[in-house]
């Protein structure tokens, strides 16, 4: 302890002295021995590499895991992906087989075609010309007043109408066949204007390429 | 059934009326019950009385025989009950009590009897008081069979030509259209209907001349064909020579080779004839221009050809050399009037063609003569329509919802008399066959 009353003073020391005491503390320093370990001290190091390695796994696994998600994701999406697009397609393959099975109406004992069959029979065109491989059997209908023979005759000019139609607007007439059956099949059973208005008809079949064309 | 009858219980009870009677001649054998001198009247038709026959399925062929001769419409069927009837059968010989007979209004007497092989049938002509034919018929296959219902059939129109001098049809069927959209046929007494085809939809058959075969159109995916099916050998088979699409209406011509029938393309529905069993392609005979023809009938000597046709803007009759040269339209032309005639049919003795016209929204049956061009509408309730002439050019056989469901109905050209031929709802094109052999 210093006092107020002493005064601390550093002589300089001959730098011999110096030498020596930078040896001493050298010497002191390289005699230092480790203490003596009392466990396994080559054991304590192989738990943590264990651990180390376990640690190392488990984030590789992780990541692994991680990496499967996100891959699964990404398939799962993409699945999902050609999924909907197939589902929007077969809506819209729907709908355009819809447009094109849409049946047309006639007036009583007349082949010639309404503005709302030319309306219908307009709005298959494009349908026909996006699906070129589809070919179509219209067949004509008729309601059942008149000779059953003679109706079958009327069918069959009612469904040349509407090929007519469809020729003139483009479509090849090689992709479009006609047939009647008359009377002899119709919509709706009954004997009134209703049901008659409604057998008085020609219906389009997909004959071939109407699946996914 | 305009049977007279004429039964015991009747006759008493109109005596209670008709009092006093008038004796008849004390030398008439008058049987217990039978009160002569009643005034009975038979009106126009000469009365046919047909005697029991005491042998199996005796009842069959006497019930044949009467409903075969009332339902040809010339003679009225007298009856009598059963034991008052064999209580006038002599004993032996031919010795009948003529003048009663006559009183009952009867003007031939029919005795069937039992043979080897079938029946023997002798007739006794009332007012000559004598027998006047005796005929044997064989009976085919065994009792109520339709082979044997035929036969009787058979000997009912050899005995209408004893009387007459002219066949009757009963001998016949009639192919039609059923319910089910097969082609059935029917004797026409209405028993034995049958079913002959199962394909997916047929209708307008079409006999051939000897009775053996028909015609018809059969309905494919793709369109109709002409089918034929043989009575003899069951064979149903497509004809070959038709194109495919729609192939409707077939008719024989009378050489029983030529089938005219109607054939759809997209520039209207034509006749084409081709010849059964020939693969040749057939031969348009109609021009039409885009109209429809349609259900050719050939006329008895198969130099004309009746046809219906839209080629004046709505359906009509009209008429063709088989070549199909001198068209010319049948029925009358009205001009401003949306007129339809139809299926028409050229009766077996040349001289009518039945068709169906509309009327007041309705169709009903009419002929119109060949050599005047007179018509004649046969009538008016419910849509009757298809009519087919019997082979007696007398009886035809139509369509009718008279009674509601359509049915075959067989009308008799000359009284207007009506029966129903089927009882199951949906029968319609009937063809009448010509009289069928053995």
């Amino acid at each position: 302890m210093v006092t107020d009353s002493q005064t601390l003073t550093f002589e300089p020391m001959h730098p011999r002295h110096t030498i020596l005491a930078v040896v001493a503390l050298a010497l002191a320093a390289g005699c230092h021995k480790p203490p003596v370990a009392l466990g396994p001290a080559p054991m304590s190091g192989a738990a943590d590499s264990l651990n180390s390695a376990r640690a190392d796994s488990i984030a590789r696994a992780n990541a692994a895991r991680q990496a499967e998600l996100a891959r699964a994701q990404a398939e799962q999406d993409s699945l999902r992906a050609v999924r909907d697009r197939e589902q929007r397609e077969a809506a819209q393959n729907a709908d355009a087989m819809k447009v094109l099975a849409a049946t047309i109406y006639y007036d009583f004992d007349r082949a010639d075609l309404t503005e709302a069959a030319r309306s219908l029979l307009l709005a298959k065109v494009p349908v026909l010309q996006a699906k070129p491989n589809i070919r179509i059997r219209i067949t004509g209908h008729t309601d059942d007043r008149g000779a059953s023979e003679y109706n079958l005759a009327l069918g069959l000019r009612r469904a040349a109408e509407a090929k007519a139609f469809l020729v003139n607007n483009g479509i090849d007439a090689s992709r479009l066949t006609i047939t009647s059956m008359g009377a002899e099949q119709p919509a709706v059973q009954g004997d009134n204007e209703e049901a008659w208005s409604r057998n008085r008809r020609s219906e389009f079949e997909p004959i071939s390429g109407g699946a996914n064309q | 059934m305009q049977l007279k009858q004429i039964s015991i219980a009747a006759i008493a009870s109109a005596m209670l009326v008709l009092a006093p009677v008038t004796a008849y001649s004390q030398n008439t054998t008058v049987p217990q019950g039978v009160r002569l001198g009643l005034n009975y009247t038979l009106g126009t038709k000469p009365g046919v009385l047909v005697l029991p026959l005491d042998s199996i399925g005796g009842d069959s062929v006497r019930a044949i025989l009467q409903r075969d001769i009332d339902y040809d419409d010339r003679a009225t069927i007298v009856t009598l009950d059963d034991s008052t009837v064999r209580g006038m059968i002599p004993k032996t010989g031919d010795a009948y009590n003529y003048p009663l007979f006559a009183k009952l209004g009867v003007v031939a007497i029919l005795r069937p009897e039992r043979s080897l092989t079938g029946i023997n049938i002798t007739m006794y002509d009332v007012a000559a008081k004598k027998r006047v034919q005796i005929g044997g018929f064989p009976l085919l296959d065994k009792v109520n069979s339709p082979a044997w219902r035929l036969s009787v059939h058979r000997a009912s129109d050899e005995v209408e030509r004893w009387i007459f001098g002219t066949s009757g049809a009963a001998a016949t069927r009639v192919l039609y259209s059923g319910g089910d959209k097969q082609i059935w046929v029917i004797d026409s007494d209405g028993e034995n209907a049958t079913k002959l085809t199962s394909v997916t939809l047929a209708m307008s058959p079409a006999w051939n001349p000897d009775g053996t075969r028909f015609v018809f159109c059969g309905f494919t995916p793709d369109g109709s064909q002409i089918a034929g099916y043989s009575f003899v050998t069951g064979d149903l088979h497509w004809l070959s020579g038709t194109a495919r699409g729609l192939n409707i209406t077939p008719a024989y011509a009378p050489d029983g080779r030529t089938i005219a029938y109607a054939s759809g393309r997209e520039g209207g529905t034509d006749i084409l004839v081709m010849q059964e069993g020939d693969a040749s392609p057939s031969r348009r005979i109609t021009v039409g221009k885009g109209s429809d023809n349609t259900s050719p009938s050939f006329s008895p000597d198969g130099r004309q050809i009746a046809f219906m046709s839209g080629r004046a803007g709505h359906p009509e009759v009209y008429t063709m050399d088989a070549d199909g040269t001198n068209p010319s339209l049948l029925t009358e032309f009205t001009y401003g009037e949306q007129a339809y005639r139809a299926s028409p049919d050229w009766a077996p003795d040349g001289r009518r063609i039945a068709y169906e016209s509309r009327i007041d929204g309705s169709f009903q049956i009419m002929t119109i003569d060949m050599r005047d061009r007179s018509t004649k509408q046969y009538t008016s309730d419910g849509q009757n329509e298809d009519p087919s002439w019997a082979p007696d050019s007398r009886h035809m056989v139509f369509s009718s919802t008279r009674t509601g469901p359509r049915q075959l109905w067989v009308l008799d050209a000359e009284s207007g008399r009506m029966r129903q031929l089927t009882h199951a709802p949906g029968a319609r094109l009937a063809a009448w066959s010509p009289i069928l052999k053995p």
